[in-house]
């Protein structure tokens, strides 16, 4: 078994109004970053984990997004790093 | 009648449930510690509003795997009647009991008011003892109550009139700005297609008496243990 860190982020899914990433992009136009498009604000999150190996680690981290750390409904996330820790 | 007031850490209208089916009403209530496997043989279980764990996560998110909540999904499986209120319909879309998804109200805030909601549909145990497009007038208190489904999903709920409450005017008009917090078409309760789960953001157990400003959330109650009493032929 290897220990490794999973880097997870989660954002609410688009289309999905997110205000708080509304009024963020509302504070940086009004800070003249007039470029930015959009702004979702969501979570992120690093679970420290043992597993046999970086593919077991990666689909565990799938597998406790589905059942926990993202609501299926109006999330999405993505496992954005497995590295050994 | 006895109703099954599931306390959670962080829950905090516990105690307005129990006086609502207690005080109020004459019925038998009991807490459930969120720890146990044992609804006391209930004939309502009633998932109250509050902030269980704090809302971490996502408000609900880890109560629905709270022990109980086996014995609260077999109990609405098997068609007792689940009243899930503010958190508790939060907690009970988290654990799949009702379709959708509470997220942020819309204007980032966190809101306690009186709000007006028509009754959509009287065809249920939860809403018989009121009348179609009956305005009443019930307490909010929440910042995360919009109310989303996919588009099919809510279509679902529409046209098979699972939309048991919506936010309107005092006239009973849904607009924009009856809407307090964002909810798809002003949706404020819904049943599950059973019609044994009601999820709602409002409190209709803080409007019990008149002291409490309105006693419009009594027919609510007397609609369950009513329906429940005519089942058992008592």
């Amino acid at each position: 078994m290897t220990r490794f860190r999973l880097s997870i982020h989660i954002v609410p899914r688009r289309g999905i109004l997110d205000p708080q990433g509304k009024a963020v992009t509302d504070a940086l136009h009004s800070l003249g970053f007039a470029a930015v498009g959009d702004v979702r604000v969501g979570r992120y999150l690093v679970v420290e984990t043992d597993a046999e190996s970086a593919d077991a680690a990666r689909a565990g981290a799938r597998s406790m997004c589905e059942k926990l750390l993202a609501n299926p409904v109006t999330e999405d996330f993505e496992i954005a790093a497995v590295e050994q820790s | 009648m006895k109703a099954a007031i599931v306390r959670f850490p962080g829950s905090n209208c516990d105690e307005d449930a129990f006086h609502a089916v207690s005080g109020v009403l004459g019925h038998d209530a009991v807490y459930c510690w969120h720890k146990d496997h044992d609804l006391q043989d209930a004939d309502v279980v009633v998932l109250p509003g509050g902030f269980s764990y704090g809302d971490y996560l996502r408000p609900g998110a880890i109560a629905r795997f709270s022990p109980i909540m086996r014995e609260v999904v077999a109990f609405a499986k098997a068609g007792g009647p689940v009243l899930a209120i503010c958190n508790g319909f939060q907690i009970a879309c988290e654990a799949g009991l009702l379709p959708g998804a509470l997220l942020r109200n819309e204007s980032l805030r966190f809101i306690s008011a009186p709000v007006h909601l028509r009754v959509e549909s009287v065809g249920t145990q939860f809403t018989s003892g009121y009348h179609v497009d009956q305005v009443i007038r019930v307490p909010i208190a929440h910042g995360d109550g919009r109310y989303t489904a996919d588009a099919d999903t809510v279509e679902r709920l529409e046209g098979e009139g699972h939309v048991l409450f919506r936010y309107v005017t005092p006239r009973g008009e849904v607009t924009a700005d009856a809407n307090p917090n964002g909810s798809v078409r002003n949706i404020a309760g819904i049943v599950n297609p059973a019609g044994n789960v009601l999820g709602m953001m409002p409190h209709p157990e803080r409007a019990m008496e008149p002291i409490m400003g309105s006693v419009d959330g009594v027919p609510l109650f007397t609609s369950v243990f009513e329906s429940l009493l005519a089942r058992v032929g008592a």
